[in-house]
């Protein structure tokens, strides 16, 4: 653990001594919050979800709390419960650490949250490329059960409930909420269109469903222990609990940093805790969220009113590592994955990476996305070629205007979002790139006209 | 495209796939839902998912051909050919990119003799650009089969290169 980190979550991850089976996990305090949870009544786990303030740890942010409360609880069909553990936005990879490291974690938080809102059955959604993963926590879920943790009248409190291990199949769609659930039913991951389709009211099977990260997920296990206010103590109003950073690219230390939201800034982790730059380099940018966010540029400032009214000047360094900070930079803080890139960074090349993933992972429904991904995927490609021309870069800002807002979901904007800020903030090297390769082009042929 | 060369007859799997199979649906409120974990099993048996394997899927859950054949067309992680004996799957995205995933890539295809996608000659190899696998910072990453190796610098591949050679890893 670095200085400067409040582990909690990551407690026990990386810890020597600890190992991934029931009996660390239980040596170390674990399922005391099922325990607990089960002698309350449901709606008060609800509750205390409510009070710890805590957000969705998957990209949206949105209060864990209020999304529990949106459920229909009325129509009188089962609730389901699903983690979304599809970990795939490019940049992160936090979620997998506590699969593969500590499940039983992630286990009692499942257990507790189903309890709380009294699912009739919940499952985790894993990414498929992870097979350790999904057979560590299949071995993880049958201790539990042996132990009469999850299952058939768990703990003897009469409420029984059963978590399967689902595994995708390579597609980034699915970790869209309505894809997920659309894979589930064992069907193509087509997202729905929101209204009507709310998990809340019209998930899995079209039955009531809450979907949670998996970080979110184990947030309940910590908040149900020290109480929903006591909880929301940690971190910053609105920006509550811990989050988990997970920092790549140019750095010296990458890895993944557990820190107090708001306790830090970008630049406190990424040069202290990441150690900085490789010697000799300088910063030119910083994707604050995962690929789908809007980039920072190096040695730029934002400017503009917090919430609470005070005022801000910030510089990359300066802006908290919480769910507001990125987002008053005009960014966001998506699923906390960082990019980093130095001053040997190809900024087209970037760029055209980052097309080719979301034309990719596209699911073709909606035509905007479909062909719109598509189109700036084969720019870039031809700019990366050597055939780029100066009016790329507003036409690749006009195809990603035109997907954006156009889709069914937000996989439209994910894939204009990076296109919007790269043009925005790199212009000039999108059209130097041009420049230069004419140059080039001319320097090639110019002697081959004086022989002709 | 199902009644080409191979029937649903002709198709077994193994006691063993048979009776996680059985003992999986039960546990799911819908038979479709397990077309995924379905697939998955026989492709782990079967190396890929033929067109009788998709078949059986439809007969055992109940449901038409076209409903897992939809399935196996849109998820990258199904093949309707076999592949080579070790798939390896370079991760192409940012985090792996800026840190040299191209000419780990590269190294690979050179070392094999293969385009991307392609069979190796002696049915060995596979190799595969995948998207993002969510171990960016111990990027680049590589997965063989179903492991993961991290920080895969030149040395290291040659060390990966090496294995598959000595006929290591064939699916493990």
């Amino acid at each position: 653990m670095s200085a400067g980190e409040n582990r909690i979550l990551f407690k026990n991850i990386d810890r020597p001594g600890y190992d991934k089976d029931i009996d660390s996990y239980m040596a170390a305090g674990g399922y005391e919050g099922l325990k607990k949870a089960v002698g309350m009544k449901p709606e008060e786990v609800c509750s205390e979800v409510m009070d710890s303030g805590i957000r969705g740890r998957g990209g949206a942010g949105f209060p864990a709390g209020m999304k529990w409360k949106f459920l229909d609880r009325k129509s009188g069909k089962p609730i389901y419960l699903i983690c979304n553990a599809d970990e795939s936005e490019p940049g992160t990879f936090k979620d997998r650490q506590i699969m593969y490291k500590d499940p039983h974690q992630l286990i009692e938080g499942m257990m507790i949250s189903a309890y709380g809102i009294q699912a009739a059955l919940s499952f985790i959604y894993i990414r498929g490329e992870m097979y350790d993963g999904a057979r560590i926590l299949e071995e993880a879920i049958e201790e539990a059960r042996a132990k009469n943790l999850l299952g058939d009248n768990i703990l003897g409190s009469g409420y029984s409930c059963d978590l399967i291990v689902h595994r995708g199949a390579g597609a980034y769609i699915c970790g869209e909420e309505t894809g997920l659930i659309e894979s589930l039913e064992g069907k193509r991951p087509y997202p729905r269109i929101k209204p009507p389709y709310f998990p809340a009211v019209l998930g899995l099977y079209m039955c009531p469903t809450i979907v949670n990260n998996v970080e979110t997920i184990c947030h309940v296990k910590h908040l149900i222990e020290r109480g929903g206010k006591e909880y929301a103590k940690i971190g910053r109003p609105g920006n509550t609990g811990t989050r988990i950073w997970s920092v790549s690219g140019h750095v010296q230390k990458p890895g993944y940093y557990e820190i107090e939201c708001g306790a830090m800034t970008y630049g406190e982790l990424i040069n202290d805790l990441c150690g900085g730059l490789r010697p000799g380099r300088s910063l030119k940018a910083v994707i604050p969220g995962g690929s789908s966010s809007k980039v920072l540029k190096a040695g730029e400032r934002y400017q503009g009113k917090l919430k609470d009214g005070t005022e801000f000047d910030w510089g990359i360094d300066d802006i908290p590592l919480d769910f507001d900070g990125p987002m008053a930079a005009g960014s966001m803080s998506g699923s906390g994955a960082i990019i980093v890139m130095d001053d040997s960074t190809d900024i087209v090349a970037a760029l055209a990476n980052i097309n080719a993933f979301y034309a990719h992972e596209s699911c073709g429904q909606c035509t905007p996305c479909r062909e719109g991904s598509l189109w700036l995927k084969k720019v870039t490609a031809r700019m990366v070629a050597g055939e780029a021309r100066e009016e790329d870069a507003d036409l690749l800002k006009s195809i990603a205007d035109q997907i954006e807002g156009r889709t069914i979901c937000a996989h439209g904007e994910a894939t204009a979002w990076p296109v919007q800020s790269f043009i925005l903030k790199f212009r000039d090297e999108f059209v130097d790139y041009a420049r230069k390769q004419a140059r080039e082009r001319q320097a090639k042929e110019q002697p081959e006209m004086v022989d002709a | 495209m199902i009644q080409e060369t191979e029937t649903a007859e002709a198709f077994t799997l193994s006691p063993e796939t048979v009776d996680k199979i059985d003992k999986l649906v039960p546990r799911y409120p819908s038979k479709r839902s397990v077309t995924l974990p379905l697939l998955h099993m026989i492709q782990d048996e079967k190396g890929y998912v033929s067109k009788a394997a998709i078949q059986w899927i439809a007969d055992r859950l109940e449901l038409e051909p076209i409903h897992v054949y939809e399935l196996v067309t849109f998820y990258p992680m199904f093949h309707e050919e076999p592949i080579g004996r070790n798939h390896v799957k370079v991760c192409r995205t940012l985090s792996c990119a800026l840190n040299g995933a191209d000419a780990v890539c590269q190294k690979f295809k050179e070392a094999f003799n293969v385009e991307l996608d392609e069979i190796s000659a002696d049915g060995a190899v596979t190799v595969e650009y995948v998207e993002c696998i969510a171990s960016c910072g111990t990027a680049p990453v590589v997965q063989i089969n179903e492991i993961l190796h991290e920080n895969v610098t030149q040395e290291r591949t040659d060390e990966l290169i090496e294995e598959i050679r000595g006929g290591a890893g064939n699916k493990s």
